[in-house]
């Protein structure tokens, strides 16, 4: 899944405490001490914010590998 | 060594002699770059061979021809052959390419005027050299035409047409040339008036200079300065050495520039003129190749032999270490521009720190030490550096996170232990088989404890725990220290005893803190071993020696000496006992640069087709790892089955928790008969099933069994994850500190298969928790 080019599809998570769909919605994200508002895939009734693979392998990554050397 | 401060690091470039100039340019007086010069022939560019001449000779097609060549003399291919053939070179290269004069419209013209007087090679140098600086320069020469001695030389080596050709360049520089124009005595004072300095071109002691400045005239070696303010002289006798004469009109142009831009004439001249220079060349293993011959002495050489002759050049250059240090060869350059690169790193205040990385990438194994013939020790560097970083707190978290937190584990109630030996209340020695080893092969710890409590007298104690290298290695020096304290409390309240290390590593670390500490195979190379009897012979081995060993000769020739009582023949590798090479796990580079660590592992282990043996249990794994038949010396002691002990994988992270943690709970239950009360986390009794595919994949992520547990604990009790309708997985995540774990799994049986796990380090804020 990894391998394959980035996903433009529909995830087929759903929430697993209220069975909600999820949406993309304003997060807070931080690391070492730098604080970010980013838009990721949420359910909006619970508050769980889904990091897919792709985004915590790749973009995610590369950020927190650039703020540890800044 | 913490901050590295300007004049340390200029200590520490001056031991990598690689940017010295090359032994041929250095002898040469004015420096002509033959290394290059022959790279250019190599390449047939006559064109960049001509330049690269003109750039320091000021009359190619003349010097070219007539150059007496110090520079042969100490040619590194003396060492191997003979030395090139350097003159015959450059008269090939000014035969075959003609020159182009230097761009006058490039010359910033000054107003101040200079008198030479002469025009021998000394004289028509400093002209050429002073005019080029922008001077107004007037040369003048008593007889009818330039060139004083250049004349003398036969007509089949230096012609007239080529005097006057390459002599040319002086109109075009705009000099003014008075023939027929004697200087004497009576003549300075107007001179002098007239210029703003005077260069007498005349050898020292000369009628001529004797004649203008007296019999016993004062003249500064180094600067050419006479006693008389403004006027330069020759330093040097005679005019058998034109290169030396162009040197010596050379040296007065410098001088004379100097003195009329009011700067000092004395500053930073040491690198004028032939000196040796420090380049280290090893020629040890270059085969001997003697010079190409001329075909036609008179003619000179051709396209074909000239490109031969040349191709004999060594292209002197040191690099010892990245010959022998695939990190450093990593980089693409050489320590002296790593040192620069790392002190930059270290003294960034905002902006990006580029060397982090290269920094934390060496396993600080000392091999460049040993080998660079200045001893530059890089991987010390590396390490203050990372002291520093951490100091700081600008060391990237990711780098040694997870070392650290496996030597927490080693370290904690799981593995840790320090207990006499059963039935003794005192210990004469005491048993530290390190968190590696233990963790590989936990089987050992109990065999070698066994022999050692049967073989040994006084009691023999044992310690469980890691010695603290992850932390020294990462930099991490109050960790470190303490953990040496509770290691070193445990040790006194056993009594002080004699420590006897398994591990390599330990055995370095305790080195300056405990005293007369032993290497078990110091001691099993004189006992009687188990299994020594039964075999008839082993075969042949190569010995893997442990980079932390280096230096422990003693160690070296006992492990030998073990081989030998199993009946093992030993093969050397060509990098051994103390120049052996790292496996990539020391100075937790495999966790900073596991794609580096990965390359270090293949190089080492293509050294040769030989079975290795290694005494490290880390080398071992690592080498079978890549499928390199390895044993640990222990197995050839212990193992019921040799075949498979040469190819088992290493065990992966997961287990090596596991593993410690089993062996403590055994020796305890089997040697001290106490059933540990093991407190259960809920996570621990969720069962897995997780194939080959997701294993590596958490190999490769540093993601561990109990991490995994831990996600799917936490999912399970609170709810809190995702669902996929479509197959029933779920998907879920779990922060126990500073790491967010990722796992995709399903519900099966009594347990959960794990279909993928993946974590980040940012930390995602979200809201509404349980």
């Amino acid at each position: 899944m990894n391998n394959t080019p980035k996903q433009t599809g529909k995830l087929p998570w759903k929430c697993g405490k209220c069975g909600g769909e999820l949406e993309r919605g304003l997060v807070k994200a931080s690391y070492l001490g730098n604080d970010f508002e980013v838009q990721e895939l949420k359910c909006l009734n619970c508050g769980l914010v889904l990091i897919t693979e792709e985004l915590a392998l790749g973009k995610m990554f590369e950020v927190e590998q650039s703020l540890e050397d800044k | 060594m913490l901050l590295m401060e300007q004049e340390e690091l200029k200590q520490l470039e001056d031991k990598c002699t690689q940017e010295n100039p090359p032994a041929c340019t250095a002898g040469c007086p004015i420096h002509v770059d033959a290394r290059k010069l022959m790279s250019d022939i190599q390449k047939r560019d006559l064109k960049s061979a001509l330049a690269t001449l003109q750039k320091k000779q000021p009359f190619p097609g003349i010097i070219g021809r007539i150059c007496d060549h110090p520079c042969e003399d100490v040619c590194k291919r003396r060492d191997v052959g003979s030395p090139i053939s350097i003159a015959a070179l450059e008269k090939f290269c000014v035969q075959n390419q003609s020159g182009n004069s230097p761009k006058a419209g490039m010359i910033s013209k000054k107003s101040q005027t200079v008198a030479v007087v002469g025009s021998g090679l000394r004289g028509l140098t400093a002209a050429y050299d002073l005019a080029k600086k922008g001077y107004k320069v007037t040369l003048f020469e008593k007889a009818d035409r330039v060139g004083g001695s250049l004349w003398n030389f036969p007509v089949d080596q230096l012609s007239p047409e080529v005097i006057v050709e390459e002599l040319s360049v002086l109109s075009r520089l705009e000099v003014q040339i008075e023939l027929n124009r004697e200087i004497t005595r009576l003549d300075l004072a107007n001179l002098q008036e007239k210029f703003a300095a005077m260069y007498l071109g005349l050898a020292q002691q000369s009628a001529d200079a004797v004649e203008l400045l007296g019999k016993n005239y004062e003249l500064d070696p180094v600067t050419s300065a006479t006693a008389i303010k403004g006027i330069f002289g020759g330093t040097l006798a005679g005019n058998n050495s034109p290169i030396r004469s162009v040197a010596d009109g050379r040296k007065a142009a410098i001088s004379i520039d100097r003195f009329l831009q009011g700067v000092s004439l004395t500053a930073s001249r040491e690198g004028e003129g032939s000196y040796e220079s420090k380049l280290f060349v090893n020629t040890q293993e270059i085969e001997p190749l003697p010079a190409v011959s001329m075909s036609n002495e008179q003619a000179g050489y051709t396209v074909e032999e000239a490109v031969a002759e040349a191709s004999r050049c060594l292209n002197c250059q040191c690099l010892e270490c990245i010959k022998a240090c695939k990190y450093i060869e990593n980089y693409g350059s050489y320590p002296k521009k790593y040192l620069r690169q790392i002190y930059n790193n270290n003294s960034i205040v905002m902006g990006m720190r580029h060397a982090n990385k290269m920094i934390n990438s060496c396993s600080l194994c000392g091999l460049c030490a040993e080998v660079c013939p200045q001893g530059l020790d890089l991987g010390e560097v590396c390490k203050a550096s990372r002291v520093t970083m951490v100091g700081k707190g600008k060391m990237p978290p990711s780098a040694h996170d997870f070392a650290l937190r496996d030597m927490a584990f080693s370290n904690s109630d799981k593995f840790a232990l320090a207990r006499h030996q059963p039935d003794c209340n005192s210990s004469s020695y005491v048993f530290f088989p390190g968190c590696q080893l233990s963790a590989s092969s936990p089987e050992h710890v109990e065999n070698v404890y066994k022999l050692l409590t049967e073989k040994l007298s006084g009691g023999v104690g044992l310690m469980l725990g890691c010695c603290g290298a992850p932390a020294d290695w990462a930099g991490e020096q109050d960790l470190f220290r303490r953990n040496s304290e509770v290691l070193a409390a445990e040790w006194e309240r056993l009594g002080r005893p004699q420590i006897i290390t398994a591990c390599s590593t330990c055995h370095s670390m305790f080195q300056t803190k405990f005293p007369h500490i032993v290497s078990l195979w110091e001691l099993m190379a004189d006992m009687e071993l188990p299994g020594q009897e039964d075999k008839l012979s082993g075969g042949k081995v190569a010995v893997q020696d442990a980079c932390t060993t280096r230096h422990e000769p003693s160690i070296h020739n006992a492990v030998r000496k073990i081989l030998k009582k199993l009946k093992y023949d030993i093969e050397e590798l060509p990098y051994s006992r103390e120049r052996t090479k790292c496996c990539g796990y020391g100075g937790l580079m495999s966790f900073a640069n596991r794609e580096l660590a990965q390359k270090i592992v293949e190089d080492r282990i293509s050294e040769s087709d030989v079975d290795y043996v290694a005494y490290c249990a880390m080398c071992r794994d690592r080498f079978a790892s890549k499928g390199k038949r390895t044993w640990h010396l222990l197995d050839l002691i212990y193992a019921d089955d040799l075949e498979q002990a040469a190819v088992k994988p290493g065990v992966g992270f997961s287990y090596r928790h596991e593993n410690r943690a089993k062996l403590k709970r055994k020796l305890l239950h089997t040697l001290w008969q106490e059933t540990p009360s093991d407190q259960e986390e809920a996570y621990m009794s969720i069962n897995l099933q997780i194939d080959d595919r997701v294993w590596e994949t958490m190999e490769d992520r540093h993601i561990l069994i109990e991490d995994i547990q831990q996600v799917i604990e936490y999912a399970e009790r609170t709810g809190r994850k995702f669902v996929n309708p479509d197959n029933g997985r779920s998907l879920a995540h779990y922060r126990p500190l500073r790491v967010t774990y990722w796992v995709e799994y399903e519900p099966q049986n009594q347990g959960f298969i794990v279909y993928n796990a993946y974590s980040h380090r940012m930390e995602i804020v979200e809201g509404a928790h349980e």
